[in-house]
């Protein structure tokens, strides 16, 4: 029991990997790249076919909700994980993108590839939007407030006629062929490597930020943010960069997810989804990317393979928050010793 | 009564912060700790009143092993700490502040007047603020309202961290003149100073500590004609 | 945008306002109160409420056994029914917020964890009361009896003063004054207080840390039960996600008051109430929400600690 909870995953893995030559890392990370890839087939080959998802095709699972979530939940991370501010709204910048390709593409007839620019942009000035005001304010009220501006994108969203209302939009078009592969309900495999490669580049960049200035800057406000404006650090806009990227890669999944689900409503924008976001975060373990991703692909694979107890999977869901949270208080695979917040410092 | 810590260890995280330390307080004795910035006085307090847990070793209190025994139960006991920093609570009155030091007492209603009185003869500046809120108090005020508060639960053993902290010399003086009056008094005081000079005035015996360690041990008056301790302490030793 | 309302329903609204605000002001108790001692958003305060609604049903129709048609009561017998069942709500409540503080603080407190542990913890708990009750229910809303006859004191000004709205209005003033009193004067509510303003400190008063946060989950439960059955007795329905809106409503009233601020919470809940009405025949119901939320960023940007601060007397040093 000690054990488990004091077992540190990621510190392990970073160990192993360190012991690692050029060459061998460059080969293991294909490899994983390479059985990833794969994942669309394993609910049909013998020895992984307890995959499999009993409602739901599991290759459809695998782009919604979990390629998706990790994705946002990634994105989420920037914002919670390495910058440390609390955002219950993520869903709206999720909506926000969703909507861009939605009416983008039904009015205008654009497609996927031509609306994402923007709909990363709208989710980003949306970012801006909202962040200018509420990152002046305390942890907390920014729970609030964040909350607050997910509802009011969902009911915005309700009350205008451009966005369909409650009904919401149909018809949305697949993404073009890319490449000879073709995006459209026959080719769910296609979805998930497009969201597989999405989800490498958030992870490149995220990885590209955290080692240089603005990821040291994050570090600085998450542990102490009034000694981090005394080093100079201009809190405000580091806070809103970081709000911004995790904006925008929410924009961009909600591009996708438009796309894929040809038809869009408010209520797939509720007020969950923020929560169920911020929670793949904190179980897989927040600010580290591996446990982010582990987590949110767990908790958003596991309603899924549960639904024969369909009543009951939500339930079994939220047990389980319970449990883990208090088994391992810092997730799944927690974040690097060093970058803990000592509490009340070592005095 | 006696106050007795045997090998002390005490962890942050796993930094080692107190390395095996033994101190003793016997009945009726003023004893001093003294040592520089971070070399763990104010931890060791925060053990003895149960603020911080205890790697290995032992604390023993009258007899008893309270190890084991929570902070707020160690009140109980006869244990009382005015912490660094005073930690008077801000937002209540003085006498709240007061009355507060008796949360515990089976008998507070009886003894209250009795006990308020004898906070007041020592500290006549806290009857003149009685109702004043106690973040308003100067910093000396809110030293004597902490050190009261924590007479108020009859303590046997007074547990000071720096009272001496941030005030001016005038104060300290008069701190230092209330602390000998308490311990006249009859209770005993296991006291945790920077400003040495006046500790060691003061003090029955001492102990230097050093990064964790009790470095040295004697009479607090061999101590302060102690060449090396008024080097490192005292200043220069020019007095 | 319709500006006439304001003189053709104002003392109508204001009544309305009021009676919402101070359900509002009750339910936000339960997040105030705790965050002044933990400094954590009890986030499962929303289904006490929800679990407070569905006790007020439970004891109407299933241990008083009254029909969701029977006729209402008067005299003696409607108001020992009343408080009888007010009194188990509370108790309802307050146990189940007792139980939310065990299983998702706790142990997570004792091992110093990360905030955001407890909240997610305090989320799984939310889930599990939330889907537990629709699974029990059939996602079905319920009626309750309407045991208490909706007759009205009278008009003013287009104002309607009835009983289930005078209720709403006097029930959460007398359980301010009463609350206010316990905690600035008795010696537990002194201890909530202390605690609020540095637990460590309070340890060393001789003050059990624990026992006071459960105390405090309990005082919140037993508030938050109070809302839900006046809720309930006004609104005469509920069902499993009752607890969602009100949630975010009690806990944008807490912070718009000043979180951790017990006259905050009160003047808070209230001026929230207001708003919506007005909001509401002012602009649509549909903006409600998004009124609400602007003025609660342009009030925290003005004051960042909300209307009323986070009073001094609880600023943590």
């Amino acid at each position: 029991m000690a054990n488990l909870t004091s077992f540190n995953l990621r510190d392990k893995g970073a160990q192993i990997w360190a012991g690692w030559s050029r060459p061998v890392r460059t080969i293991f990370v294909i490899a994983v790249i390479v059985l990833i890839g794969l994942m669309p087939f394993a609910a049909s080959w013998g020895p992984t076919s307890f995959l499999n998802t009993p409602i739901t095709s599991f290759q459809n699972v695998l782009v919604y909700p979990v390629g998706m979530f990790i994705m946002m939940a990634l994105g989420l991370n920037i914002v919670v994980g390495k910058s440390g501010l609390l955002d219950l709204g993520y869903v709206a910048f999720f909506a926000i993108g969703a909507y861009t390709q939605g009416i983008l593409s039904t009015l205008y007839g654009w497609n996927t590839w031509e609306v994402m620019p923007f709909g990363i942009a709208f989710a980003m000035v949306a970012g801006v939007i909202l962040g200018l005001p509420a990152l002046r304010l305390r942890g907390d009220y920014l729970a609030i407030i964040t909350l607050g501006f997910g509802e009011i994108v969902r009911i915005v969203a309700i009350n205008l006629s451009v966005t369909g209302g409650a009904n919401g939009i149909p018809g949305i078009t697949n993404p073009p062929s890319f490449l000879g592969l073709h995006f459209d309900l026959m080719h769910p495999e296609t979805y998930f490597w497009l969201v597989f490669f999405m989800i490498l580049l958030v992870i490149w960049m995220v990885r590209r930020f955290t080692v240089r200035r603005p990821g040291r800057a994050w570090e600085a406000i998450r542990q102490d943010e009034d000694v981090a404006a005394l080093m100079g650090v201009n809190t405000l806009v580091y806070k809103l960069w970081s709000f911004v990227i995790g904006a925008a890669v929410g924009g961009a999944a909600g591009v996708l997810y438009a796309s894929k689900v040809a038809v869009i409503s408010p209520d797939m924008f509720k007020f969950d989804v923020s929560i169920l976001i911020l929670a793949c975060v904190v179980f897989g373990g927040i600010g580290n990317i591996w446990g982010v991703a582990l987590g949110a692909a767990l908790l958003a694979y596991l309603p899924e393979r549960i639904r024969f107890i369909s009543d009951a999977r939500q339930l079994v869901f939220g047990l389980v928050l319970i449990i883990m949270m208090n088994m391992r208080p810092d997730g799944l695979l927690p974040r690097k010793k060093r970058e803990k917040i000592t509490e009340k410092g070592a005095k | 009564m006696r106050l007795e810590i045997k090998d002390l260890r005490v962890h942050y995280g796993k930094i080692e912060a107190i390395k095996g330390v033994s101190v003793v307080v016997n009945e009726g004795e003023i004893v001093t700790l003294i040592g520089a910035n971070g070399a763990g006085k104010t931890t060791i307090l925060k053990t003895i009143s149960g603020l911080r847990p205890v790697s290995s070793g032992s604390i023993n209190f009258d007899g008893q092993d309270i190890n084991k025994i929570p902070a707020h139960e160690r009140v109980d006991l006869g244990i009382s700490q005015v912490p660094e920093g005073r930690g008077i609570f801000p937002g209540m009155t003085v006498l709240e502040n007061l009355e507060m030091g008796k949360f515990n007492r089976k008998d507070r209603k009886n003894e209250m007047d009795e006990d308020l009185d004898r906070v007041y003869t020592l500290f006549p500046r806290l009857k003149e603020r009685a109702s004043q809120a106690g973040g308003t108090l100067s910093g000396g005020e809110q030293q004597m309202l902490a050190m009261g508060r924590a007479l108020m639960a009859r303590p046997k053993v007074l547990l000071l961290d720096e009272p001496s902290m941030g005030l001016a010399p005038q104060m300290i003086a008069n701190i230092f003149r209330i602390i000998t009056e308490i311990n006249k008094q009859g209770v005993t005081i296991l006291l945790v100073e920077q400003n040495a000079q006046q500790a060691l005035q003061r003090a029955h015996r001492a102990y230097i500590l050093e990064t964790g360690n009790v470095t040295k041990e004697a009479a607090a008056a061999d101590l302060l004609n102690d060449p090396a301790v008024r080097e490192a302490y005292l200043g220069t030793g020019a007095h | 945008m319709n500006f006439s309302v304001i003189t053709t329903q104002f003392w109508s609204l204001v009544l309305q306002g009021l009676a919402l605000g101070l359900i509002y002001a009750l339910v936000s108790l339960g997040y105030t109160m705790v965050y002044g001692v933990l400094r954590l958003i009890n986030f499962a305060n929303s289904e006490v409420f929800m679990i407070g609604t569905f006790a007020t049903l439970y004891l109407e129709v299933h241990v008083l056994g009254y029909a969701t048609n029977s006729p209402s009561l008067h005299g003696a017998k409607l108001i020992w029914t009343l408080f009888l069942v007010f009194v188990g709500a509370m108790i309802a409540c307050a146990l189940i917020a007792m139980l939310v503080e065990l299983v998702a603080y706790r142990r997570l407190r004792a091992r110093g964890a990360n905030r955001l542990a407890s909240l997610i913890s305090a989320i799984g708990v939310s889930i599990a009361l939330l889907e537990g009750m629709r699974i029990i229910t059939i996602s079905r809303p319920m009626t309750t009896p309407r045991l208490l006859d909706k007759w009205s004191f009278g008009q003013f000004h287009g104002a309607n003063f009835r009983i289930d709205t005078m209720m709403a209005i006097v029930v959460p003033i007398i359980i301010f004054v009463v609350l206010d009193r316990f905690v600035t004067k008795s010696r537990l509510g002194k201890s909530i207080r202390a605690v609020s303003m540095s637990e460590e400190n309070s340890k060393l008063m001789g003050i059990n840390i624990n026992r006071v946060i459960t105390l405090t989950f309990c005082i919140g439960g037993l508030t938050t039960g109070a809302a839900a059955f006046i809720y309930t007795t006004v609104y005469e329905n509920t069902v499993f996600n009752v607890g969602f809106n009100m949630g975010i409503a009690a806990f944008t009233a807490a912070v718009l008051g000043g979180i951790g601020n017990l006259r905050g919470a009160f003047y808070g809940g209230i001026a929230l109430g207001m708003l919506e009405q007005f909001a509401s025949a002012m602009l649509g119901s549909q903006w409600k929400a998004v009124t609400v939320f602007t003025v609660l960023v342009v009030v925290l940007l003005f004051k960042p600690n909300g209307l009323f601060g986070e009073a001094v007397q609880q600023t943590r040093t």
